[in-house]
């Protein structure tokens, strides 16, 4: 599927290819690799199931691994949209260009939409205050364990390129960063380790954890198995914060 | 860019020896050869392509690149140094002529197969031994279903293939709706014959019907079609 898109635009066409994430990243990744990233040729893929969206369906339908593996490929842009409407938006927007897009779709979705680019500061805390970063659908459980808290919140829906700057100017004079992502835990911690290489700072990595869970059941399960949960994150958040 | 002068066939030795340092170099010792001679000089239009696949070994596809003027010659020479533009496996960004960057075995067909959907006259060339890839097979069941314009794939068979392909290897692409033929690697003539697109005067490819899959089997089978070459020497 990867190399016919390939082939696709090659003669100019802008290829859209969709699958579950497994089968769309994981099993190709090496036409990832060659056909469209070595070849420079765009396409859209735009992946459904995320890290556990189909838990019943287990282990094979899951890809917790999917942005760290697209990541390491050079010239892509991830999009992870936290709703439906940002959802919408990115793919419009991915249809004109000539680029490499993933885009990651997920059950999973926040509240309200976000409006703005890929980095939007949503509160700021007071001077010094620790920044939490959520990614895609874990804003709304973020938002719920930041609640009273002295934090700043930012919210990304585009994870690369990375919002270096972003990500230093909201922290601002301050040494804490969460990074909670809803993927494999840390997948973006490199991205701030580049991003404040000169400050001496403390992170704290909140995601899918790296190891089979093997249990079935509901998206909203997993979530709270991860810690991903409203709850989850508040406890995170106490013990690192304390 | 200077005059473009090419070369003939009869050139083809004395190219090879700079790309490879060998002293002498007979025509037989390299199996795609003479059909990439074939196909540069015969048969591929202006707005044709045509996608290497096999993409290691391309000491004879830069030889004939160089033979038609598409590579100078004077780069040869420098295969697979730091700043040359021909390395060991084909970088479209920096080679001229190159349509697709391969060497990882099969990917090509996939690729070809996407191209030709879009109108494309496509010709692709694949090893026997290349076609033990999986997705090779992906694409031959794909193209015979969704039948792409006009595609060719070109196979060097030399008897390289892991387990072999009992029965033949263009039975298996018959059985996908293909039309397959067996030619000599070395008669040009025959293998002329055997690539041009109007094979067997069915009809050529449609605008309206290239895109839009077919469900009816094998009545699409007109235009793609699969070429094997026996060519006893590696490549």
């Amino acid at each position: 599927m990867i190399g016919v898109a390939a082939g696709l635009a090659l003669e100019g066409y802008r290829p859209i290819a969709h699958s579950y994430a497994p089968f769309l990243v994981e099993r190709p990744w090496e036409f990832l690799k060659l056909d469209l990233g070595h070849n420079d040729l765009g396409a859209v893929l735009v992946s459904t199931g995320a890290s556990y969206d189909a838990a019943r369906s287990g282990r094979t339908h899951q890809a917790p691994e999917d942005v760290t593996l697209v990541a390491a490929l050079p010239g892509w842009t991830i999009h992870v949209p936290g709703h439906p409407e940002e959802l919408e938006r990115l793919f419009r927007r991915s249809l004109s260009g000539h680029d490499r897009v993933y885009i990651r779709m997920s059950e999973e979705e926040n509240h309200a939409r976000v409006d703005g680019g890929g980095f939007t500061v949503l509160r700021r805390g007071s001077t010094g205050a620790p920044l939490v970063v959520a990614v895609g659908p874990t804003l709304t459980p973020v938002l719920e364990a930041t609640a009273g808290r002295d934090v700043g919140v930012a919210y990304l829906a585009t994870v690369r390129p990375f919002p270096h700057d972003g990500v230093r100017d909201a922290l601002a004079a301050g040494t804490d960063v969460v990074l909670v992502e809803p993927y494999l835990a840390g997948t973006s911690a490199a991205e701030i380790a580049v991003a404040l290489r000169d400050r001496p700072h403390r992170l704290l990595t909140l995601g899918v954890e790296n190891a089979e869970l093997r249990r079935y059941g509901t998206g909203a399960e997993h979530r709270t198995a991860h810690g991903l949960d409203a709850a989850g994150i508040a406890g995170s958040l106490d013990e690192f914060l304390a | 860019m200077a005059t473009v002068t090419t070369l003939d066939y009869d050139d083809l030795p004395a190219l090879l020896t700079r790309l490879t340092g060998d002293e002498k170099h007979d025509t037989s010792s390299l199996s795609t050869l003479d059909v990439l001679w074939v196909l540069y000089d015969r048969i591929l239009g202006d707005d044709d392509r045509f996608q290497l696949s096999k993409g290691h070994g391309p000491a004879a596809f830069y030889a004939v690149l160089a033979a038609k003027g598409i590579v100078p010659v004077g780069e040869l020479d420098s295969f697979g140094s730091f700043d040359s533009r021909l390395g060991y496996h084909p970088d479209r960004m920096r080679a001229p002529g190159v349509e697709i960057s391969s060497g990882s075995l099969g990917h090509g067909l996939g690729m070809a197969v996407g191209a030709a959907l879009t109108g494309r006259r496509v010709w692709c060339l694949v090893g026997d031994g290349e076609l033990d890839e999986g997705s090779n097979w992906e694409a031959v069941q794909y193209a015979g279903r969704v039948g792409p314009g006009s595609l060719t794939a070109i196979v060097v068979d030399n008897d390289s293939s892991q387990y072999g392909w009992p029965e033949g290897i263009e039975r298996r692409f018959m059985l996908e709706g293909w039309i397959a033929l067996r030619v000599d690697g070395r008669d040009h003539e025959a293998l002329e014959a055997a690539l041009r697109p109007d094979l067997e005067g069915k009809s050529r490819r449609t605008s309206g019907s290239r895109s839009s899959p077919r469900r009816s089997g094998p009545t699409r089978s007109a235009s793609i079609r699969a070429t094997s070459m026996s060519a006893s020497a590696n490549s």
